[in-house]
């Protein structure tokens, strides 16, 4: 893929902002790929963590924003476990989400769930689930 | 005899009352008890990973507040609750000015007088493993016993400290102290899929899957954890796939070690009973 970089995207105001509500350096990151490698559910995101981090590097907030790995992580740090470099990936999407249900738009609706998991589930399943994907 | 301040949480209090009552139950026939905080509120069931998330720190931040009043320490027994109070405590602790911001949202201050500790910790380094097993009646002898770790008892691993991230041993060396055979498997450190059980199923039947798979592979006749949403998870999972491991927290069998009677260990509330194993097994 060919991606023109301009320095004021890689300084942009957004991008900015994802480092400082995630408290993360992006340029920390080498792309040694450990993150992704060790993360059990970058399979299904549409962009594993390692680049993720390599977008924000590049000043390109925007695909990141637009990926479904945000809703996909699911904070397990095993990704800044395993990071050599002390970059924590699960707070970089963490970050991503805050930015996005922080505009007041909900990832989840509770009329949508089923009722069986309502029901049965574990407190605390329900709780952390609408503290992640709900405004 | 000893009495240490116990946060129960939500899901300990309901759904998970069996993980509840068998640690109190396990905790006097080994010479302690834990006595549940008289007030305590939901700890919030996630620490926020963003920093300028104060807001979210409010919940565990009443909780310790109110610990604070019945003593320096703080026990539990859910993973998620103790990753989230223990994380917290150090963020409080470190952070003077987010402490001072946290307290003028309550009506109670916290100065940040607590030490929050799991309950496998008060056995490893109060009571000792050698004590737990001077109180063992039923040694779980020939019982293949796996220790599901999962991700929030451990990490991250510099405010968790509980034990190494990837290579844990404590619930393995209790298992040991129980007399039961601890089997370790590759998957005991990787996640079930936790909260994703509510919108994305496919997911968790995926990585819990691989949990029961690993485990099984191993030769573990039984699986042990220390949280309600890896057991509620990989027991769903199992309910699927046709496989039958007993799914049980740590303190089940840690009752059963202990000689307590089975019928009071919750063991009716596990979809995969472990008791035909244990008579198999002759210890019941």
């Amino acid at each position: 893929m060919k991606i023109k970089l301009s320095k004021s995207d890689i300084d942009g105001a957004l991008v900015t902002q994802i480092s400082k509500v995630s408290g993360e350096d992006f340029k920390q990151c080498y792309q040694c790929g450990n993150c992704s490698g060790g993360c059990p559910v970058s399979y299904a995101m549409d962009i594993p963590p390692s680049q993720i981090i390599r977008f924000l590097q590049l000043g390109r907030f925007e695909l990141v924003m637009e990926a479904n790995s945000m809703w996909v992580c699911v904070g397990c740090l095993q990704c800044y476990s395993r990071c050599p470099k002390g970059v924590s990936a699960a707070n970089i999407l963490e970050a991503a989400r805050q930015l996005s249900l922080r505009k007041g738009t909900d990832h989840e609706r509770i009329e949508d769930l089923p009722v069986s998991f309502l029901k049965t589930a574990p407190q605390q399943a329900i709780v952390c689930g609408f503290r992640k994907f709900v405004s | 005899m000893l009495k240490i301040p116990y946060y129960p949480g939500c899901t300990l209090s309901t759904v998970a009352k069996e993980f509840d009552t068998s640690a109190k139950d396990s905790a006097i026939k080994m010479g302690f008890e834990i006595e549940d905080l008289p007030q305590w509120n939901c700890c919030g069931a996630t620490f926020p990973l963003t920093p300028d998330n104060i807001m979210g720190l409010t919940a565990p931040a009443k909780v310790l507040a109110g610990a604070e009043k019945a003593g320096d320490t703080l026990t539990t027994l859910c993973s998620v609750c103790y990753n989230v109070l223990k994380r917290t405590n150090r963020v409080l602790k470190d952070d003077k000015e987010k402490l001072s911001t946290v307290n003028e949202f309550m009506e109670e201050e916290y100065a940040g007088g607590v030490e929050v500790t799991h309950y496998l910790e008060v056995l490893r380094d109060q009571i000792g493993f050698t004590k737990v097993t001077e109180a063992v009646s039923r040694p779980l002898k020939g019982v293949k016993t796996a220790a599901y770790y999962g991700c929030m008892l451990l990490r991250p691993f510099e405010d968790m400290g509980i034990d190494r991230a990837e290579a844990p041993t404590i619930m393995e060396d209790l298992l040991k102290a129980l007399g039961a055979t601890p089997v370790f498997f590759p998957d005991r450190v990787e996640c079930c899929g936790a909260h994703l059980a509510m919108d994305k199923p496919d997911i968790v039947s995926k990585l819990s899957g691989n949990v029961i798979d690993s485990a099984a592979r191993e030769g573990a006749e039984i699986i042990v954890t220390s949280c309600p949403l890896c057991q509620y998870n990989l027991e769903n999972t199992q309910a699927e796939s046709g496989s039958a491991l007993p799914i049980v927290y740590f303190t089940q069998i840690l009752g059963l070690a202990l000689g307590q009677d089975e019928k009071t260990l919750g063991f009716e509330k596990n979809k995969f009973s472990p008791l035909a194993l244990l008579r198999y097994k002759e210890l019941l």
